[in-house]
């Protein structure tokens, strides 16, 4: 296949906007090749979209669904020759995940937390989802094994045990959700910061992050510790993010990369003692990304209207519920975790929210390096990932963002420095925040450019960049880019002028680490004792297993090789 | 040869225990160790039916099984609206086909959850589910308490693993270390080894959890002495029992679901154990009856967005229980033809509704012979999910578990003969 006369943007190789010709053969980017012709001519030409952030699979998501049949009718879309049906605009139903990244000409999304006990339900709803690749990142920030080894101080078991973690989950890497609150929060409490300790176990959130961050280095994984903060979603907790920065600035990564990801940097970006005098303190944290090297963020921008909050932050559920005055669920995961789903409605003259829409913008728009900055919206947290094409237009146009802010509330002009920032993000910067960076991020080496040898995930939109300015022409931006001309998947063809012309399987991607025999073996020792006392399942019941994941792209990691474990 | 299998996963009810060991010898099962007499009883298996069967002239008939996936296709294909029912005892993966299916010919697929949890459902539908993993309240719960259901019968295992019994990390003397407190109507075999048990009046549910939610919320002195034949006092009582927790559960089963109230009584249980968490860790649970009719709901939900009575009419899933659930369907002859599949409506669904599905031509696909079998049309044997097949089912709790093949079976599976039928579905429309 021949992708021809795109104007093709691939910030990673280091092209910002040629006209080029890109060549596809057996699911792979080459330098020459027949077949099939797209007439891209004049088009924007990107690689496929690679979302790092966005929970789509597993027993939060189908929480979020059974709580809210009101949504799940909005978004109701027949079957057809090719799709399954949809339903669901911020908890959509599996094909319509697929279906909806594949319209906007995203072809990779990761979920973003799941308990190793409940992997093999996540695993289910990720074959579910047609078309993307995907990956799911493995919680461990409350889990009892991992703080016993923290405590004992035992790195090595701890790698063992992360190992074996990720197998038996078939994760993809290391996700930490307010370390310790999880195991506080079986008997109703929290942890209040980083040096808070956690009940029972005599130790620290802030031990918990280092010691995961140093066995993630430890064994090389191609991602980062993948870290929600503790005191998210409250006033002044921008003071916690920059402190718990600055635990890990010494470590070293093992890769080309960061060495820790910032998940949904907006929730944790807030000034202020309570609700009332609540404001921004994004400048703050972009100084902080603008004058360090380790740390990358993804922004959780808030979308104006339903949302469906759902994260292993169980205590922010509760505070959510009580808010909001919502209906609210819970779910407690024994040994590991804790979590929640509270429906959500961001309102523009809702003076937290007003603050809260203008922190996304201007963590991205402060942050001087793009590579630092993913776009997300933290689906369905923030809102759902449909409205991706809303901030890339807000990003792009600061007539756009003066628009908006006058249907909001005023106080997005006192408490946030959006009305003063001038800076609109031009294509290749936007290519980078939606496909390079993420890529990078996540240490998938063939996705997010159009080298030789990438995949062959391309998108190619109804925009001609040559002829249109997305300062002023931002609703066209929007529109052409909420409907790709053209997205191709592994070499496929999967949306032509945004219709889902084919849904073919994606993969699954899982990091396989090698630790020390030794260590491994310790450690199943201590695990096995779980399983005969704590655990309500059998050890040999636990592990997920081949069956669940039709398609799987098994990343090696570690040093040596790992032991089989059955 | 005698071949011991360990951790084997029993198919009999939500506890979905999976610590059983299984004695097989010359591919069958002879020994079935540490199930109950329920699981042990469905493990070792019984009557099954054995061949396929159509019926002629008012009689079953031995047939292929290319026969009655022909003759099921063309049921399925001259049906206006048809009804999918069942799915709580069989695999994720058989859901997965019979939604697909369903998707294909325009039908309607409901669960047994409509005659059972349904309003459970519903009532999570307003208030949300405060929950857990079993093995939480194992590790943690001091305080449990069975509403409207009896483990003790119906899920013998559930409080020696995981509730009153069980012994965990925080709760060390297990059964010695906790209170048990059961509320029901009866004095049951759980109600005689609780610490404390409210005998309440029939239907009387809703009046109960409204009083407990106003003492917990502060305002006792607004009750009545007397509170559907319980006395203040001692709803107060219970109250600080429940307050006075450090981690409480709540367990029920139908007599909340299905007595006077129905959903609006979950929905008051729902919201007590949410308002509880102000003063103290509350969780509650729905005590789900077939070993994977939770796993039916989870499969529906993230194919449809709806756990239950998915209506495919229309092309895209329509979901509104009491117009779209089995029993409001079949009462209102509102579907033509049904496909039952690892169920026995004919024993569980209202008189009127049964009447319906024995005018109307009916597939049964099960391993077992049960009174729906006497009007089904065509009647397809298979294997036994979790003993002759694998798959996956997921406990009361939300938890999945991969169900393992024990032994050869002499019998399709139900994932095989619903690609069979859709194969047939496929070609017959492809005739047309």
């Amino acid at each position: 296949m021949i992708i021809k006369g795109g104007i093709v943007y691939d910030p990673a190789n280091g092209i910002f906007g040629e006209e080029m010709d890109i060549c596809i053969e057996n699911g792979r980017i080459v330098e020459d090749a027949g077949g099939e012709v797209i007439d891209a001519s004049g088009l924007l030409v990107m690689p496929g979209g690679v979302d790092a952030h966005s929970h789509i699979a597993g027993p939060k998501m189908n929480t979020g669904r059974i709580m809210r049949p009101d949504d799940s009718r909005i978004g109701t879309e027949p079957r057809t020759r090719v799709c399954r049906p949809s339903t669901g605009y911020t908890v959509p139903n599996c094909y319509a995940i697929g279906y909806r990244y594949a319209r906007l000409g995203y072809t990779t999304a990761f979920e973003a937390a799941t308990p190793i006990i409940e992997a093999r339900h996540t695993h289910e709803e990720l074959e579910e989802i047609p078309i993307i690749d995907k990956g799911a990142l493995t919680l461990f920030g409350s889990n009892w094994t991992v703080m016993e080894c923290v405590r004992d101080n035992d790195l090595g078991k701890l790698a063992a045990y992360v190992a074996w973690g990720l197998r038996a989950a078939r994760g993809y890497g290391i996700k930490i959700v307010n370390p310790g609150g999880g195991e506080a929060w079986g008997f109703g409490s929290n942890v209040k910061g980083v040096h808070d300790p956690v009940p029972h176990f005599d130790v620290t959130p802030a031990q918990i992050i280092r010691a995961l961050a140093e066995v993630n280095e430890r064994l090389r994984l191609p991602h980062s510790i993948h870290l929600h903060f503790n005191n998210l979603g409250r006033p002044g907790n921008y003071t916690t993010a920059i402190e718990t920065l600055e635990l890990l600035k010494d470590i070293k990564p093992s890769r080309m990369r960061q060495v820790v990801h910032v998940a949904h940097m907006q929730f944790s970006a807030y000034g202020g003692t309570g609700w009332k005098d609540f404001e921004s303190k994004a400048s703050a944290i972009a100084d902080y990304f603008n004058q360090t090297n380790h740390a990358t963020m993804d922004l959780g921008q808030i979308i104006f209207g339903p949302a469906t909050t759902m994260t292993a932050d169980a205590p922010l559920e509760y505070a959510n519920a009580r808010i909001g005055h919502q209906k609210w669920s819970n779910h407690d995961i024994e040994l590991e975790e804790s979590s929640g789903v509270v429906p959500w409605v961001y309102m523009r003259k809702m003076p937290v929210n007003a603050v809260q829409w203008a922190i996304g913008l201007e963590l991205a728009l402060l942050t001087n390096d793009p590579w630092k900055v993913v776009m997300t919206t933290d689906h369905p947290n923030g809102g759902p990932f449909v409205n991706y094409p809303e901030i890339i237009a807000l990003l792009m146009s600061r007539e756009k963002r003066e628009e908006e802010m006058k249907t909001l509330h005023e106080v997005v002009r006192s408490r946030s420095t959006l009305p003063s920032i001038e800076r609109e993000l031009d294509w290749s910067e936007i290519v980078i925040m939606t496909r390079a960076a993420p890529a990078r991020i996540l240490g998938l080496e063939d996705k997010g450019h159009l080298g030789t040898g990438a995949d062959a995930d391309v998108s190619i939109y109804n925009i001609k960049p040559d002829e249109i300015d997305p300062s002023k022409d931002h609703a066209k931006v929007k529109v052409g880019m909420s409907r790709a001309k053209y997205t191709i998947k592994g070499g496929a063809v999967v949306v032509r002028d945004g219709e889902i012309v084919a849904a073919p399987q994606g993969r699954t991607y899982w990091v396989d680490a090698a630790v020390p025999e030794s260590d491994m073996d310790r450690m199943l020792l201590d695990l096995k004792e779980k399983f005969e006392r704590y655990y309500s399942i059998r050890m040999s019941n636990y592990m997920v297993q081949d069956a669940y994941i039709s398609n799987p792209f098994v990343v090696r990691a570690g040093v040596q090789p790992l032991r089989e474990v059955i | 040869m005698i071949l011991q299998i360990e951790d084997v996963l029993c198919t009999f009810c939500g506890c979905l225990c999976d610590d059983i060991r299984v004695e097989v010898d010359g591919g069958r099962i002879e020994k079935v160790r540490g199930a109950c007499r329920l699981g042990s009883s469905k493990i070792m298996g019984h009557n099954r039916i054995k061949s396929p069967m159509i019926r002629v002239n008012g009689s079953l008939k031995e047939t292929s099984y290319d026969e009655a996936y022909r003759k099921a296709a063309e049921i399925l294909v001259s049906a206006k609206h048809p009804l999918l029912y069942g799915w709580a005892s069989t695999t994720c993966e058989a859901l997965k086909k019979g939604i697909l299916l369903a998707e294909e010919i325009g039908g309607v697929v409901d669960t047994t959850t409509s005659v059972c949890h349904g309003p459970s459902i519903i009532g999570i539908e307003e208030k949300g589910l405060v929950g857990t993993t079993l093995g939480q309240i194992k590790n943690r719960a001091d305080l449990i308490v069975f509403w409207g259901c009896n483990p003790s019968e119906a899920h013998p295992r559930h409080t020696l693993r995981y509730s009153s019994n069980a012994c965990g990390r925080f709760t060390p003397d297990g059964r010695k270390g906790r209170k048990v407190l059961v509320i029901d109507v009866r004095e049951t075999r759980t109600a005689r080894n609780a610490d404390r048990f409210l005998r309440i009046q029939p239907g009387t549910d809703y009046e109960i959890i409204s009083a407990l939610r106003m003492i917990v919320g502060g305002k006792a002195e607004s009750l009545p002495e007397d509170i559907a034949g319980v006395s203040r006092k001692e709803l107060i009582e219970i109250a600080e029992m429940m307050k006075g927790a450090k981690f409480g559960a709540i367990f029920f089963g139908l007599g909340l679901t299905q007595s006077r109230g129905r959903y609006k009584n979950v929905d008051n249980a729902l919201s007590l154990v949410s308002e509880l968490n102000s003063h103290t860790k509350f969780v509650i649970m729905a005590m789900r009856g077939h070993y994977n009719v939770t796993g039916a709901n989870q499969v529906l939900t993230w194919s449809s967005g709806y756990p239950m009575a998915v209506d495919y009419a229309r092309g895209a899933p329509y979901y509104n229980p009491g117009e779209t659930s089995c029993c409001d369907l079949l009462s209102r002859r509102d579907v033509d033809a049904a496909l039952i599949i690892a169920s026995d409506p004919a024993s569980n669904l209202p008189r009127g509704c049964v009447e319906a599905l024995a005018e109307m031509p009916v597939i049964q696909i099960d391993p077992f012979e049960n009174p729906t079998t006497l009007f089904a049309d065509v009647v397809i044997p298979s294997a036994i999910a979790g003993i002759e097949a694998e798959g996956t089912a997921y406990r009361m709790d939300g938890l999945s578990l991969r169900l393992r093949k024990l032994v050869d079976a002499e019998y399709p599976s139900d994932v095989e003969i619903l690609q069979a039928i859709l194969d047939n579905v496929r070609r017959l429309r492809d005739d047309n």
